[in-house]
């Protein structure tokens, strides 16, 4: 990193590769990294709900584990691999739906069950379904409803969100075998 | 809710970290997960000049079991020590204590010497250390020294951890063969911090227990052990004697803690729930007991 | 025939774009724009003395600071009361930035415009404001004693003061045979969208022109009260709601300081301007709801017949009244659910208190009537040793009694009069699914394994669908393509697929070539908003009928153009064809370009329509005397009254006997909202009314200190439900169409929310055998209930069959 100066404040050259890509933008320490990536880098994919590390709104991959961007400054980040809701559309079992874009299963299945109202709060919800499906394929309804227990949403209950959980943990499966299949 | 500006330091040994910690004083905060800080940063409830992030210094980040404890370095995240069989089959506590830490988002980023270091008596890592009789390693100016628990905890958010001095790792004693625990708080919301909370080892010795003691969470100023001995000692698990002697243990721990009230609960009420709490827990680290024995 | 679309469970348009990072928020948008913070009142009632912003004026990316003094002309006026009512004779509003004085923690003083947020932070940090502090009246008991005053010149802190009565009251209750009375509470709450507020302007210095982005409910309304706060022609100010992440009510409110400011600021400064609210500003500057003390007398018959209904409310309405005395009506008209209450008097007094000001949040006063008249249900049943049930099915409307005119003035001045419902056949149906009449066995099991449970009952009815008005435009391009829009705005309730599926089914178009726009001022000028869950059957209907008259304008292009009887015609898919002759037939893009006479040939539609371009009459003009050129119609719909949609919902809880936590095992809701355009956004709307209910009846609360600090201004203490919290919800439907709009529809958005505390409360005091008269309720609260009701401070309830009467029983706990 160099650092510059910006009036009294100094300034970081931070590098991070988002979803694959690698950014760097000059920024003051204090830049939160949810600001970092909604702000500098324009990707405001992930949004801000609390910033104090509660509602799970901003959570990211970061090293492939959801963590609350809120609660990491950008300086830190450097050198970090971190991967946003824009980028869970490129993951291998990713398929484009009719309407073009890009879903990891987990997107699919949140459109299948409903899985989302306003919006606002899925972005946190998919990082942290898409972890949690990497390490628990097969979850019971009561793990799918405490995987999402760190997440809020004020919208739809979570009973869609249990569902797109279980769903979504289907849709990998399906997915998984049909890539075995090409491949043998 | 932004941040006030700071000094970045990002030190990448131990003795780099000293240094800048020496210099800066009192205007210097560790950060290492930053769950607990950044919150507080986030809402300029504190605003340091200096923060001394130390994520980049080498070796910090293992966990390391030996015959007497488990040891934990400064840069291992809660979710690190809960996944580690290795420090579960030393230490079941850990884990049966870390899966109630906030919430997996968190405890991905959050280091568990940090949230001793933090010294949230409604924390459950303080608890835990000194349940576990355990030890906080210290790097200073002046070399390195360690901080038994007792005397590490001065009050509420208080540690007896300097300025220039940084917190390197914990030591997490083990228990006697034959020790069963567990550990249980009850919360408004899941993943909250907790009304109250409980943790405790009960060693059974030949079928009677031998040695007992617990830890809370919220209901103490300062972590703090109660010896369960005189209530549980020598009495064999699962057997009306021992109902009588739970009661007898529930007591005193109602009697040891000093909770606060706050707007989710009275203090009578803490009381009241951790007294039930360690009558539900006992039994489980009992029966955990026997299993080892 | 074109697949069904209206009614179907069809996946949403929107959320292609909402999962994979597409959708634009509030702050999403603008990386250009200053950025605006602000320094609030730290006190609840306090004279300003000094503003002292020198230390602040010198930090680096500062570009302006402002207070009251600054505002030119109607910036500095008093904000708006947007809804006046006769009876709210002492209605107060604040300004955008307070001038003197301020009324509760959180008012905006100075506003700092800087380079990002954190510098903008930074300033307001510098900023030091002296205050000399007057004394708070916090709590609806202080309000009401109205010994210290919010303002000055309104005294005893009285708003309003307003009663209605249908028949005489007195008489009757004088000569009913039972009367009973009922003390009730019920605390503050908050909408608390995952996304709060926002606004962001741009000012267009060479064409004089405005635009503002907001995230609100009515961007018209906003759109109008900025133009006259700073003088602008409505022509030269528009207004888009972007994505809106939830508003739940608290975004209805307009302006808010922020919408006036911004812009001006935006104006002044010549360069974007945004202010994206944060969390603690959102708790203390933004609007709670629900808090009021209630006290209802009851007078019936042995059988349970209501005679006479007397009741008083005392509700909080906050430091303001921007937006009228629309909660308190609403109780009061409500609270009367699917009953008939023989004859009935309400009388409210809406009180100041130095706290954030109150206006609807989902439910909007519903949920506090629901209360009282469902605790009074269950009183009157525990009173005759009757069923619970039973009760409330003995006063029932009966759907031959439909329409039922109350007597009453609703909250839009027009007759409470029910439209339809059909009660007794939801009861029926709720009874079934929660198994109401097997309740008694699965207690004695559940006593017998040493647990404490009880079965909760509360129904509501919900007017929906208020006036005055919405409208639908649509518009059809040669491509094909369908352009929908309506002007009230979406906070989540997939407006842009059911608005969508209405069309399509209308049109007979695909869904796939539906494009809706909603809350931008551009596409459409006139409309109200999306409040009083209205959307679909204001904006729906409008949408309909605006589709019928693009279907009639289609086919009576494409009939001349095929020279056949529009009465022949059918629309399938995007295609006009001869019924029974398919390939006889033109597209509605071909239409389009028949619609518009042009010269130019300039894609494939345009040219394909030239083989009927032999067609036209030389005598007649290109486009006739009575048509309009394009492809397009609007609509308005605007009815003569609300709809009313219904509800019933039952649950099951457990308490445990030591702790007094609560749990709840079954939560079942019987749904009636008429004709359902999308059931699965209609479930889903349920789904998340029911959380939010259980969050105010379990979890959610506005703990004020008495000098007016709210305490728990964060996510890590007021306690909104995660998923761990929230019960599985059962619902099941049922249709009763209302005969009033084109669709038979009526509002589904609030309901989920309004009997949840009734509900609840109600299973509490079946399982704990004692009244439960105040919500929400926590263990330590339930525990201290216990504690006195042990202590004979609180009497059991007369019930004479159960064991579950007495507190901590199974406990090794003293409760004293």
């Amino acid at each position: 990193m160099t650092d510059t100066t910006q009036g009294t404040e100094t300034l970081h050259d931070v590098t991070v590769t988002v979803n694959g890509v690698r950014h760097s933008a000059s920024v003051p320490a204090r830049r939160l990294l949810s600001d970092f990536l909604r702000h500098d880098l324009e990707l405001t994919g992930t949004h801000v709900g609390c910033e104090h590390g509660v509602c799970g709104a901003c959570t990211v991959l970061v090293d492939g584990s959801p963590m609350r961007s809120c609660l990491m400054f950008a300086v830190t980040a450097q050198a970090h691999e971190i991967t946003t809701v824009e980028g869970l559309g490129t993951a291998p079992d990713a398929r484009v739906a009719p309407t073009g874009e890009s879903m990891n299963p987990v997107q699919q299945a949140f459109a299948e069950c409903h899985g989302l109202q306003c919006g606002f709060c899925t972005p946190g919800f998919l990082t942290t379904v898409t972890a949690y499906l990497d390490e628990n394929p097969a979850p019971t309804s009561e793990e799918a409803r405490e995987a999402i227990s760190g997440n809020l949403c004020r919208c739809t209950g979570y009973q869609n969100i249990v569902k797109s959980v279980l769903r979504a943990a289907e849709i990998k499966a399906e997915r998984a075998s049909e890539t075995a299949e090409v491949q043998s | 809710m932004k941040p006030a500006p700071f000094e970045h330091h990002a030190p990448l040994t131990v003795e780099q970290a000293v240094s800048v910690l020496s210099e800066v004083g009192h205007e210097g905060k560790v950060l290492a997960g930053g769950q607990s800080l950044i919150p507080i940063l986030n809402m300029r409830l504190a605003s340091p000049a200096h923060l001394v992030d130390i994520n980049r210094v080498a070796g910090l980040d293992s966990v390391e079991v030996t015959p007497e404890a488990v040891r934990v370095g400064a840069l291992v995240r809660h979710a690190g020590l809960e996944r580690s069989e290795e420090a579960f089959a030393a230490l079941p506590l850990l884990r049966q204590a870390l899966v109630n830490v906030a919430h997996p988002a968190i405890r991905n980023r959050g280091t568990t010497v940090g949230s001793i270091a933090h010294a949230d008596a409604a924390g459950e890592m303080p608890a835990i250390l000194a349940l576990t009789d355990g030890v906080v390693e210290v790097a200073g100016p002046s070399g390195s020294r360690e901080i038994e628990w007792p005397d590490f905890f001065l009050g509420a958010l208080e540690t007896s951890l300097a300025a220039e001095e940084l917190a390197v790792a914990v030591r997490f004693g083990r228990f006697p063969v034959g020790t069963g625990t567990a550990f249980t708080e009850a919360a408004r919301r899941h993943g909250d911090y907790a009304m109250a909370g409980v943790g405790v080892a009960v060693t059974v010795t030949d079928g009677v227990v031998s040695a007992a003691r617990a830890s809370f969470v919220s209901v103490t100023d300062v972590p703090s052990v109660l010896d369960l001995g005189p209530a549980l000692g020598g009495v064999e698990p699962g057997t009306a004697a021992w109902d009588e002697a739970v009661e007898d243990a529930a007591e005193a721990v109602r009697e040891h803690v000093d909770p606060e009230g706050d707007i989710h609960a009275s203090a009578d009420y803490r009381r009241m729930l951790v007294t039930e709490l360690t009558r539900r827990v006992l039994p489980q680290a009992a029966d955990r007991a026997g299993a080892t024995a | 025939m074109t697949t069904q679309m209206f009614g179907a469970p069809i996946r949403r348009k929107e959320d292609p774009r909402l999962l994979t990072g597409g959708g634009r928020y509030l702050d999403d948008l603008g990386h250009d724009a200053l950025a605006a913070a602000f320094v609030r009142s730290p006190h609840a009632h306090a004279r300003i003395v000094d503003i002292d912003a020198s230390d602040a004026v010198d930090v680096e990316g500062v570009v302006g600071i402002y207070v009251h003094e600054d505002l030119p002309g109607r910036v500095g006026e008093p904000l708006p009361l947007l809804i006046p009512h006769p009876t709210l004779t002492h209605g107060r509003t604040g300004y955008a930035l307070a001038k003197d004085e301020v009324n509760h923690v959180g008012e905006p003083i100075v506003m700092v415009v800087a380079s990002d947020r954190y510098v903008a932070e930074d300033a307001c940090q510098r900023i030091r404001v002296t205050y000399e502090q007057l004394p708070v009246v916090v709590g609806i008991e202080a309000a009401r004693a109205g010994e210290l005053l919010v303002h000055d010149d309104v005294p005893d802190n009285v708003a309003a003061h307003m009663l209605q009565e249908v028949g005489d009251v007195e008489a009757a209750m004088a000569a009913a045979p039972r009367t009973l009375t009922l003390d009730l509470d019920i605390e503050r709450s908050a909408c608390m969208p995952m996304e709060g507020k926002g606004v962001y302007a741009r000012w267009d210095r060479d064409r004089g022109e405005l635009r503002m982005y907001s995230s609100t409910q009515t961007s018209t309304g906003v759109r109008a009260a900025v133009a006259a706060k700073l003088d602008l022609p409505l022509a030269k100010v528009e207004c888009i709601a972007p994505d809106v992440g939830g508003g739940f009510g608290v975004k209805i409110v307009h302006p808010w300081p922020e919408e006036v400011l911004v812009p001006w600021a935006a104006i002044r400064l010549g360069r974007p301007v945004k202010w994206a609210e944060d969390r603690r500003e959102h708790f203390i500057s933004a609007a709670h709801e629900r808090g009021q003390l209630q006290q209802v007398t009851v007078g019936f018959d042995d059988e349970g017949h209501l005679l006479a209904l007397d009741v008083k409310l005392w509700h909080d309405n906050g430091a303001y009244t921007p937006y009228g005395i629309i909660v308190p009506i609403i109780t009061s008209t409500q609270l009367l659910g699917p009953y008939k209450p023989g004859t009935y008097r309400c009388e409210f007094w809406s009180l100041y208190t130095n706290t954030v000001l109150v206006t609807p949040y989902r439910g909007a006063g519903r949920p506090q009537g629901c209360f009282a008249m469902e605790r009074t249900m269950d009183a009157i049943a525990d009173e005759l040793g009757l069923d619970r049930a039973e009760v409330r099915s003995r006063n029932f409307i009966l759907p031959t009694e439909m329409p039922w005119d109350h007597g009453l003035l609703f909250q839009d001045g027009r007759p409470l009069k029910y439209d339809s419902g059909d009660f007794p056949a939801s009861l029926a149906k709720l009874k079934s699914l929660v198994g109401w009449d097997d309740f008694a066995d699965y207690r004695r099991q559940a006593e017998a394994e040493g647990r404490k449970v009880g079965l909760g009952i509360g129904c509501y009815v919900e007017g929906t669908g208020v006036g005055p008005y919405e409208g639908g435009h649509i518009q059809i391009e040669t491509s094909g393509r369908v352009n929908v829009s309506t002007g009230l705005t979406s906070q989540g309730q997939g407006h842009e697929t059911v608005f969508a599926q209405i069309v399509a089914q209308e049109l007979g178009v695909r869904m796939e070539d539906v494009f809706v726009t909603t809350g931008d001022t551009r596409k459409m000028a006139y409309a109200v908003g999306t409040f009083a869950s209205r959307a679909a059957v204001m904006s729906g209907s409008a949408i309909a009928l605006a589709a019928r008259n693009v279907r009639a304008k289609a086919l009576r292009i494409a009939a001349d153009a095929l020279e056949v009887s529009p009465d022949d015609l059918e629309i399938v898919e995007g295609t006009v064809r001869v019924k029974g002759a398919p390939a006889t037939s033109m597209s509605l893009g071909t239409v389009s370009v028949l619609s518009n006479p042009l010269r130019y040939a300039f894609d494939e539609a345009a040219q394909a329509a030239t083989q009927f371009a032999g067609t036209f009459d030389p005598d007649k003009p290109p486009v006739a005397d009575d048509e309009e050129p394009g492809l397009e119609g609007k609509d308005f719909y605007s009815p003569t009254q609300a709809t009313f949609a219904n509800g019933m919902h039952a649950a099951i809880v457990e308490t445990d006997p030591v702790t007094a936590e609560i749990k709840i095992l079954r939560y079942c809701v019987i749904h009636d909202c008429g004709t359902m355009i999308n059931p699965m956004i209609v479930e889903g709307q349920v789904h998340g009314g029911v959380a939010q209910g259980v969050g105010g009846a379990l979890y959610e609360r506005m703990a004020y200190d008495e000098s007016g600090q709210l305490l728990n201004a964060s996510f890590m203490d007021f306690l909104m439900p995660y998923a761990s919290e929230v019960p599985t919800i059962e619902a099941d439907h049922l249709e009763t169409p209302s005969p009033l709009n084109p669709l038979g529809i009526k509002g589904a958005g609030e309901a989920g929310c309004i009997p949840v505390s009734a509900v609840i409360a109600s299973a509490i005091e079946d399982a704990e055998g004692f009244p439960i008269t105040r919500m929400p309720i926590s263990p330590y609260d339930l525990w201290e209930l216990r504690r006195r009701h042990a202590d004979g401070e609180i009497p059991s309830l007369h019930r004479t069959s159960s064991t579950t009467r007495t507190s901590g029983t199974s406990s090794k706990e003293p409760t004293a």
